[in-house]
């Protein structure tokens, strides 16, 4: 790491060089963006949920190659954008609209407009994928059209582009994240290459904080406009951002985006798609991480229940060594874990092998909002069920978020399980003993009677649809 | 070639996808502009005992504070009545209320600032329930009674009678744009305004009034809405009244634009609305009498309550005669925003409550809703097609419009196939439903329906146009546009829409009640026509010819009928007309005809015509969860002879989805504080496109000219977001098939958790013995 604080960063937007100094790390890319004059991005909310401020950041994908990433740039610190490309709404006409653009102009798709941009950036971004359909634009919310003239322009531009400047430029643009060491307004932000200099700016800096996509602390840069003295990004750190698997497991490493888990891994955990399904919207997806929905401890995240029904490992590391432990001992309490002062998450991993004496294993998970796509869960439960020759239990995770203080698995259930043959009268007993097993509370999502119906009812729906 | 009824896009769409279309807060900032921040209050009801703004000075930035001492006239943004206190001194009516303002010269400045302001309060009880306002008497505005016959006896001559009540959620209109107005002062007493206001006069006139400064001193501008949905009709008065405040105070540019929760706790919503009501009815379904109480959450002041609870009043009746009929309305107060305009402004509630009646009516017969909605629809002559209020429905299209969308939808057909898919399916069940739409269109309050508009015609040929709506995304400007490019005969791109001002067009109305085409449209068409009648004569006289009224105006040429070929350019005319002094600019004016209204007896003609459309809406229900899927929608609505069919469908679905969100998942959670909860997209869910079906198939009705209004066609705005009963309705119609009951309450929104507990009511009747239907298992509040 430079042991020199950089007082300037430099990046690109919409293929011009900037050189940004003199603000604070934690400044998001989009207030930066208003700010410096490119007013077409819009704030709708400034909370990563509406979309209108979405931007195409060039990163790498599952794949290793530079895409297009639909981004929400309220939530990016800016800090983060050092040394990347970004390209806003005011950069893809290229002497004439986008195909994007005119498909969005030609439909109808802008009413008020205000919206727009958030849907044209993220459209440009799935139209370099070859991704254009609903799930691309699921993070857009737009309050005038009612989606179907936006859903008519997505259906001129599904099919494959052809090569042009923005494909060129993907091509010609370097795939590594430098470090970075700035400081700007009395805040310092340190993207660092290298684990043991992580743990080592960890050592230096007590009151640093650990930031990946910034989907849940770019909330407190941009809502609660808190102040971060130092921000360490783990982003570029290779030891966090692997991918392994064998046929006996598979470890995520804590950095790597959950659009590459979706990516790479679909097919391997039934659960684990079915969640990354529901997970926020795409370009939460492009910058959220594995570590960072664990790290959070949030008891409503999204991926623990997943994780805990599939005895997921977690590998911590420090100054003084590595560690792992089971997901299961890592949440302590509302917002509280098991990581220690100066520790990191390094990877998460997920066993593909079924208990012994089990012939198969059913295993899937449920997210229950007050709308399907792009809300937090009032309930989420993940099961994970291993049954032998005649049909009988040999192994059961039943994990739940929304119901405690922490992600949390119905232990004493699942142990009443073992051994019981897998059959409604099974189910209904069981459902008879979830209904007491948590005592969840009632907030503005749902009520704690609803929880516990839930908490009952998601299990026997498992059992109907995998019976 | 005429443009009207052409399908052309969004006169700013290539601004929009590019980014280059501004918006108030997207404006190159003045120098010297400061930024206003609110210290808002931590209660919902309470005394202020003590304000000190003094440690916000100690802030680096703060410029100055703005407290009720600064205003230099009323501290007073009331539209109706005065009742909205601006900067509030004694009592603070509703959680988050601004109580002073910081100025700093950056919005972080004015931020810290605000944290530093010390005020004292000493909290009261708040009223935060439609139920616990009506407990303690606390009311505004007056009652208001509408009736036709005598309610009461044909109650007691029915065959039978039911009662029961229903209660809906508000809903925030979550414009993509929040509230933000600039205000930039010349430093002699003049103040011009950018404002994302939808009623520019309005916000002119309580500037004026808050500045103690004649109106003429105020020019309110506005580019162009990020959307308003009735939003930004009375609520942009107060963010721009105190900008000004701030402008008169540092003589500096000032501006306030709201953070998105800010924006969600301080602007009124859709009116929450409990309805109570006992109807009889015939064995065949006939609705006999209905005896009805509205009850409309106004929050903290009536803003636009009385007019919104009078359309709710004006709507119980949907598409449906009822011979003997008594609406009696009321406006409770409670410790909430206050509640305005919102698309449809109170007919979508009255609508609700008519729709539930129906279905109860129907399951309790054991008959199809769909059978009992028709055979209580307007028809014939005379008194069976005429409104409780006594207006004549003098071209119904109701009958029409339903057997048409029937026969789009395959209705009969998919009844059946639901049938059968819901036995033999224990765990989810399909419901399918249609609902109809008959929306009176002109504003109830008759003086706000006239309009005006100004042209200029330049020497070049090239045209301004001003017209006193404002753009909010329903394409009124492109409507406009079209009007006027068909009435003067020349080709659009001649013209230069610009923003709505008050000093173009003065004392125009809002841009409401799906009106703005109507009634904007006429007075353009108005004013081209006097442009045309002075262009003519010059005409005539350069072609040498002696007819001036058989010349045609196409495309930019002018001809004579008689010699086609021999014609000449419109700026040849434009050019000649100046040289020989005639006036290149005109005035146009409208006001609807033959409306009235008695206010005394709620008696009258309030309604220029009837908006109509009809929609089928078909889910699938999760008996586990309570989660729906919407599946097919199809539409067929009256447009009248379309001005622009791909801005009228935008309309329609975009109408629709927002009706659905507000029926099913736009969950409005106050806490027992009175705080409210859901002040953020991630708490407060609106529609995504995934919630909209891939079969969702709109049709506007055919050869349906609209006789007196603007080349025939028909409002737009608000009618189509009605049409989303049919999802609340078809979710019912799933949820009744858990079971066998003739009664299926559904709370609204009709959320998972609602829909579950319907569907657990549903099975608990079903399977206990009758009579304990009344019964209930309720939504537990949260």
């Amino acid at each position: 790491m430079k042991q020199v604080l950089e007082s300037c960063l430099t990046a690109t937007i919409n293929g011009e060089t900037v050189r940004i100094q003199a603000i604070a790390p934690t400044t998001t890319l989009l207030e930066y963006l208003r700010q410096s004059g490119r007013v077409g991005t819009k704030e709708g909310c400034g909370d990563g949920d509406c979309g209108a401020c979405t931007v195409a950041l060039m990163a790498q994908g599952a794949d290793g190659k530079l895409h297009y990433q639909a981004v929400n740039s309220c939530l990016i610190p800016i800090g983060a954008i050092a040394g990347r490309h970004i390209l806003t709404v005011e950069g893809i006409a290229n002497g004439c609209l986008h195909p994007v653009q005119a498909a969005m102009v030609q439909t109808g798709g802008s009413q008020c407009g205000y919206c727009t941009p958030g849907f044209i950036m993220s459209l440009f971004a799935a139209y370099y994928d070859g991704t254009v359909n609903d799930a691309c634009v699921e993070g857009n919310l737009c309050r005038c059209t009612g989606y179907l003239a936006i859903r008519r322009a997505a259906s001129l531009v599904a099919s494959s582009p052809v090569q042009d400047v923005f494909r060129d430029r993907l091509a010609q643009t370097a795939t590594e994240l430098g470090e970075v060491s700035y400081d700007g307004a009395q805040s310092q932000f340190y993207r660092p290459t290298q684990l043991s200099e992580v743990l080592a700016l960890l050592q230096q800096h007590p009151n640093a904080t650990l930031v990946a996509g910034a989907t849940d602390l770019g909330l407190d840069f941009s809502h609660h406009r808190k102040s971060y003295p130092v921000l360490v990004s783990l982003e570029a750190v290779v030891e966090l951002n692997f991918m392994h698997q064998t046929t006996e497991a598979v470890e995520i490493g804590a950095a790597v985006p959950l659009s590459h888990i979706e990516d790479r891994l679909r097919g391997v955990f039934p659960s684990l798609d079915e969640m990354l399904y529901w997970f926020a919207a795409r370009q939460v997806r492009n910058r959220a991480t594995l570590g960072g929905n664990i790290g959070t401890a949030s008891p409503i995240g999204d991926l623990p229940p997943v994780l805990l029904a599939l005895d997921a490992e977690l590998k911590l590391a420090s100054a003084v060594g590595e560690r792992t432990l089971p997901l299961a001992n890592f949440f302590k309490g509302y917002r509280q874990t098991d990581l220690q002062p100066g520790e990191v998450i390094v990877s998460c991993k997920i066993a593909r092998t079924i208990a012994p004496g089990a012939v198969r294993r059913l295993s899937q998970s449920y997210k229950i909002g007050k709308r399907g796509t792009d809300d937090i869960s009032i309930v989420a439960a993940a099961f994970c069920i291993d049954l032998d020759e005649q049909n009988q239990i040999v192994h059961a995770r039943l994990a739940y978020g929304g119901v405690a203080a922490t992600p949390v698995r119905a232990i004493v259930v699942e142990q009443w399980l073992l051994g019981k043959p897998w059959t409604a009268e099974t189910i209904q007993q069981a459902k008879s003993h979830l209904k007491t097993a948590f005592t969840p509370l009632t907030d503005l999502r749902g009520s704690a009677e609803y929880r516990k119906l839930l908490i009952a009812n998601l299990f026997e729906k498992f059992f109907v649809e995998y019976p | 070639m005429t443009t009207v009824g052409q399908r052309k896009s969004h006169e700013s769409a290539t601004g929009h996808v590019s980014g280059k279309a501004l918006y108030t807060d997207d404006q190159r900032q003045p120098i010297g502009m400061v930024s206003l921040y609110p210290v808002t209050a931590p209660h919902a009801s309470a005394r202020i005992t003590h304000i000190d703004v003094s440690a916000a000075y100690g802030v680096a930035g703060v410029v100055t504070v703005l407290t009720a001492e600064d205003v230099p006239g009323e501290n007073d943004t009331g539209v109706i009545i005065r009742d909205e206190v601006l900067f509030p001194t004694e009592v603070i009516s509703y959680w988050g209320q601004a109580v002073v303002w910081v100025v700093g010269e950056t919005e972080t400045a004015a931020r810290l600032g605000a944290d530093r302001v010390v005020v004292h309060y000493e909290p009261l009880p708040p009223i935060l329930s439609i139920k616990d306002a009506i407990a303690a008497n606390s009311f505004q505005g007056q009652p208001l009674v509408v009736r036709r016959g005598d309610a009461t006896t044909a109650l007691q001559a029915a065959d039978f009678c039911l009662t029961g009540e229903v209660e809906m959620n508000g809903q925030d209109h979550f414009y993509l744009e929040t509230q933000a107005s600039w205000v930039i002062p010349d430093g002699e007493g003049n103040y011009q305004i950018y404002s994302s206001t939808q009623h520019p006069t309005e916000t002119q006139v309580i500037i004026a009034r808050v500045l103690g400064i004649p109106n003429n001193r105020v020019v309110v501008t506005c580019l162009r809405m990020g959307g308003g949905f009735g939003g930004k009709e009375s609520q942009a008065n107060p963010f721009a009244a105190v900008a000004a405040i701030a402008a008169v105070k540092t003589g500096r540019p000032a501006r306030v634009r709201l953070r998105r929760s800010q924006d969600m706790t301080l602007t009124g919503k859709r009116h929450g609305l409990l309805g109570q009501y006992q109807v009889g009815f015939s064995q065949e379904g006939h609705i006999t009498a209905l005896d009805v109480d509205l009850y409309a959450d106004g929050g903290w002041s009536l803003d636009l309550s009385p007019p919104v609870l009078l359309r709710a009043a004006l709507h119980v009746d949907n598409a449906y005669y009822i011979p003997d009929i008594e609406v009696r309305g009321q406006i409770v107060k409670t410790h909430k925003t206050s509640n305005t305009a919102f698309r449809g402004f109170g007919g979508p509630q009255g609508m609700v409550v008519g729709e539930e009646i129906i279905d109860r009516v129907a399951r309790f017969l054991g008959l199809p809703p769909e059978v009992v909605r028709e055979r209580n629809f307007y028809h014939g002559e005379g008194a069976t097609n005429t409104t409780h209020y006594g207006q004549e429905i003098f071209d119904n299209r109701i009958a029409c419009i339903w057997s048409q969308v029937k026969a789009n939808a395959n209705f009969a057909e998919r009844r059946i196939e639901i049938a059968h898919f819901n036995q033999s399916h224990s765990y989810k069940k399909r419901g399918l439903a249609i609902t109809p739409v008959k929306f009176g269109i002109s504003f109830n309050k008759t003086q706000y329906n006239q309009a005006g508009a100004l042209i200029l015609i330049y020497t070049d040929g090239s045209i301004q146009l001003n017209h006193g709506g404002t753009e909010m995304g329903q394409g009124l400007h492109t409507k406009m546009l079209q009007v006027a490019a068909s009435a003067l005969g020349v080709k659009i791109d001649r013209f230069r829409l610009m923003p709505t001002s008050t000093d173009k067009v003065p004392n125009t109305s809002a841009t409401a009640a799906s009106s703005g085409a109507d009634l904007n449209g006429q007075a353009v068409k108005d004013a081209c026509e006097t442009l045309k009648a002075r262009l003519a004569p010059v005409a005539a006289k350069l072609m040498n010819l002696d007819a001036p009224e058989d010349l045609v105006f196409e495309d930019g040429w002018i001809y004579s009928r008689s010699y086609p070929n021999d014609r000449i350019r419109f700026e040849q005319v434009v050019e000649q007309a100046y040289n020989d002094r005639v006036s290149l600019s005109a005035t146009g004016y409208y006001r609807t005809p033959n409306i009235y209204w008695d206010a005394a007896t709620s008696q009258g003609r309030p309604f220029y015509y009837f908006a109509y459309g009809a929609a089928v809406s078909e889910v699938e229900v999760d008996g586990f969860t309570g989660t729906f899927k919407l599946r097919q929608v199809d539409i067929v609505h009256d447009v009248g002879e379309s001005l622009n069919p791909l801005v009228d469908q935008g309309q329609i679905e975009g109408g629709f989805v927002q009706g659905m969100g507000w029926l099913t998942m736009e969950e409005l959670v106050w806490d027992a504080q009175g705080r409210l909860r859901s002040d953020a997209p991630s708490t407060y869910k609106i529609p995504t496109i995934s919630e909209v079906p891939e079969h969702f198939h709109v049709e506007l009705l055919q050869r349906a000219a609209q006789e007196g209004v603007i080349y025939g066609s028909k409002a737009v705005g608000e009618p189509p977001l009605m049409l989303a009963m049919s999802v609340r309705e078809a979710i019912r119609d799933a949820i009744a098939a858990f079971g066998a009951v003739d009664f299926v309450p559904l709370a609204s929104p009709a959320t998972p958790e609602a829909i579950l507990w319907a569907i657990e009511s549903v099975k608990a009747r079903s399977g206990a013995k009758s009579g304990v239907a009344e019964s209930l298992l309720v939504s537990p509040t949260v």
